[in-house]
């Protein structure tokens, strides 16, 4: 309660301010709703912005482990070869400074404007680069005395691997993971704006905005947050299991 | 070899594995009739030349006229990437002057540090890409020029790692240093030119390049439901729609697209070599995740 | 005229809280002009604390500090006196000259007449040569010459000095010292210099001050009359042997309390 106080209560009163403004100003909707003209829009749409969320959000969370999945595996053969790495951070540094989102058009045509593969894709490339880089970084983060410890113990490169680089990159991963989940669920909502099926999020937010639906529009944000929210909380719970006795997880 | 070369090689190595990659995968859908091998299996990704046309038709693309008797495709993409570059380019200064102004204030008031700082954070909270459209119809609304509301959504993404990287910069000088320049009686404005800022630069570049990214990827994005006719976001989504007829125009701005973020950052980076000396410089991966994580 | 006076000084560090720490209890010492006083004791024992509260850097809780007969605080504003830390602290942006520069640039100083002083420096620090290379192409002694430079530049009265030789070699260390004790005996500077090293205390000072922990008070203060100027040869002397025996008993004392 201490931890979460002070944030519960800034934004009940930010809220508050808000429906206050809005009233007392007689601020026009199409400016800005008021949380309340939101709510309303959010229960009579309930179904509509669900269903669209829900798919949003399974694509996301899919794009997401696919992506981090591909990037771990290409980060243990970079560690491991020195070519490959050589090649693939600085290409991987290269990328991830593109607007990677533009391959949205891309994914629609290959996989169908339809079809969850493509957002899948998006997302998952999206979340490639960021990973990828920061668990290179991760598995070559070791003290170079830590290696020479086990380099004594004549340990193979499979056990150094495992029980030294592994559990070093592990924090390093997982504040790439933090980012990743916020970037694939805001992903798949920008992949949505280059056209998919009605029934996204992506697309509720473009069609609603466009008929000067504000109100249903912001209730759809309203929904993505807390998706998003969602997802970040999963990686955090993951986390917690996985690097226990790192000092972020021992600090929160 | 040096380290740079066997990385310029390594580099260029990865490269043509894609294009490989590419080819072959197109030449094994084409010649097994789009299944895969001695399967009847269906490819994920079809084959022929609409979807994946040949790398070299990409590139051939570039240099035909973009519609009959009109300009090279190549300079069309090239006038519409400056343009998206103008508003990201806007956004990115202003964002970044914004961001580091709140680091210097941070850095000088913790006051104003304990007061702002949560709602510095918050707005990250804010997925404003998602809301581009919004903001974008509504800017309508209130005859706000389009190419504003680009340039803010571009700086709004661009200032936080900005913000969060100076102050972090500002601080990080040891402490012996700041007692060095109080036994010498410094000014807060002294310390902030001759200790603080010049300790800040290998901090702020990173984040800069984060920033730049962002600020096109902001741009890009910010230009769809605007329909404004000049930009590169527009562009893609023109080129998207007359796909079937011309798949290879897509590919090329796509190609332009990434080009422009590269470049973008390429110059924040040069900067970067000019400014801090070398062994001053940070990984950018250094960057703290918190600025990562705002860029999302 | 004495240059550093503290008087009835206490210092307690978080009064009040859990945490509070007593570092300092009624300290008394006078340092004459052009006086060469080094303060040596256990880790703990308040003496760089000592150095701060004479540098401004903190107040004391209880008691006077005064520097040539000011406030500390006034003292540092009329730039009375130049600080050397324990690591060289040289901004790594800046080369050799410019580090030196930089306490004339805070004051103001013209260019011209910075560069010149910069330029003389070096040469009193025998570095006139690297005067364009940057911090990191220097091995530690000649960084932490360059920080003695950089606070002799302003001509302060009084060196602060807090154990600028910890992190040097033996033989740096040996080197550094004897080019201290030249730099001193021609710039007549009053110096105030924390160590923890006997044989370093001895060598270089007027007097040593021995002082005790928790909280830090001084015990007794030896005299050194190894005459000037001091060299290869004072290290072998029989004097230098009574006097390094002596401040080890004061310390002995220290612990056996």
């Amino acid at each position: 309660m201490r931890r979460w106080g002070p944030a519960a209560v800034l934004f009940a009163g930010g809220l508050a301010v808000w429906e206050a403004a809005v009233r007392i100003f007689n601020i026009k909707g199409f400016i800005l709703p008021a949380p309340t003209a939101i709510a309303a829009a959010f229960e009579a749409e309930a179904s509509d912005l669900f269903e669209a969320g829900w798919s949003t959000f399974t694509t996301a969370l899919a794009g997401l482990a696919a992506g981090s999945a591909a990037a771990v595996l290409v980060s243990l053969a970079a560690a491991r070869w020195r070519f490959i790495r050589d090649g693939a951070v600085p290409f991987a540094v290269a990328a991830n400074s593109t607007p990677i989102i533009v391959l949205a058009p891309i994914a629609n045509s290959w996989f169908g404007i339809l079809s969850p593969a493509g957002s899948i894709f998006v997302v998952a490339v999206l979340v490639f680069f960021p990973v990828m880089i920061n668990m290179v970084r991760g598995l070559l983060s070791a003290d170079a005395s830590q290696m020479e410890l086990l380099d004594s113990y004549a340990a193979r490169r499979g056990t150094v691997l495992r029980k030294l680089q592994l559990p070093t990159s592990g924090p390093y991963l997982f504040s790439a993971m933090k980012v990743a989940a916020a970037l694939s669920l805001i992903g798949a909502i920008v992949k949505e704006f280059f056209g998919g099926p009605q029934a996204r999020l992506g697309q509720y937010i473009t069609t609603k905005a466009g008929l000067l639906q504000f109100e249903e529009a912001w209730a759809a944000i309203a929904l993505a947050s807390a998706f998003g929210m969602a997802l970040y909380l999963l990686v955090v719970w993951i986390e917690r299991r996985a690097i226990p006795w790192h000092i972020s997880v021992r600090r929160a | 070899m040096s380290a740079g070369g066997r990385r310029v090689l390594a580099f260029l190595g990865i490269l043509t594995v894609f294009v490989l990659l590419w080819e072959g995968y197109k030449w094994m859908g084409v010649t097994a009739g789009g299944v895969w091998p001695g399967t009847s299996i269906e490819l994920p990704v079809r084959t022929n030349e609409r979807s994946m046309p040949h790398v070299w038709d990409i590139l051939f693309a570039l240099f035909r006229p973009a519609r009959r008797g009109g300009d090279l495709l190549l300079w069309v993409l090239l006038r519409a990437a400056l343009f998206t570059w103008r508003s990201a380019l806007l956004g990115f200064a202003f964002g970044s002057l914004v961001g580091f102004g709140l680091g210097v204030m941070f850095v000088r008031s913790p006051l104003a540090e304990r007061g702002l700082m949560p709602y510095v954070v918050a707005s990250q909270t804010v997925p404003i890409l998602a809301i581009a459209p919004i903001l974008v119809v509504w800017a309508g609304r209130l005859s706000v020029p389009r190419w504003v509301v680009v340039a803010v959504i571009s700086a709004y993404l661009a200032f936080f790692p900005v913000a969060i990287n100076t102050l972090r910069g500002l601080r990080s000088p040891q402490a012996e240093a700041s007692e060095l320049m109080t036994s010498y009686a410094a000014s807060p404005r002294q310390v902030l030119w001759k200790l603080q800022a010049p300790a800040a630069l290998p901090y702020l570049f990173p984040a800069l390049k984060i920033a730049a990214t962002a600020a096109v990827i902001g741009a890009i994005v910010g230009e769809l439901p605007a329909s404004m006719p000049d930009g590169l976001g527009r562009a893609i989504l023109n080129f998207a729609s007359a796909f079937s007829a011309a798949p290879a125009k897509l590919f090329a701005s796509i190609l332009v697209a990434s080009l422009l973020g590269i470049v973008f950052v390429g110059a924040v980076a040069g900067a970067e070599r000019a400014v801090v000396p070398q062994s001053m410089r940070l990984d950018a991966a250094e960057t703290p995740a918190a600025v990562q994580e705002a860029t999302a | 005229m004495t240059a550093v006076r503290l008087s009835g000084v206490d210092m307690v560090f978080n009064p009040g809280t859990g945490q509070e720490v007593k570092a300092l209890a009624g300290i008394d010492l006078a340092v004459g002009q052009g006086e060469f006083v080094s303060l040596i004791g256990p880790s703990g024992c308040g003496k760089s604390t000592m150095l701060r509260l004479i540098g401004d850097l903190i107040s004391p809780t209880v008691g006077a500090v005064a520097v040539n007969g000011k406030t500390p605080s006034a003292a540092r504003i009329d730039r009375d006196y130049g600080m050397v830390f324990q690591s060289a602290t040289l901004l790594e942006w800046r080369k050799i000259r410019a580090n030196v520069e930089l306490p004339l640039e805070i004051m103001e100083t013209d260019k011209g007449e910075r560069r010149e002083r910069a330029e003389a420096m070096l040469e009193l620090v025998g570095l006139a040569d690297f005067a364009d290379h940057y911090p990191w192409q220097l091995s530690g002694g000649m960084q932490q010459r360059v920080s003695i430079a950089r606070a002799l530049a302003f001509e302060p009265s009084i060196l602060l000095m807090d154990e600028p030789f910890g992190a040097l070699d033996e033989m740096t260390r040996e080197r550094m010292q004897a080019e201290l004790l030249r730099i001193w005996s021609e710039t007549r500077t009053t110096v105030v210099f924390v160590t923890h090293s006997i044989p370093e205390a001895v060598f270089l000072s007027n007097r040593v001050v021995i002082m005790s922990p928790r909280p830090g008070r001084i015990t007794r203060a030896v005299d050194i009359d190894l005459p000037q100027p001091r060299n290869r040869e004072t290290r072998e002397d029989q004097r230098f042997f009574e006097l390094l025996t002596s401040v080890r008993d004061g310390l002995r004392a220290v612990e056996d309390m």
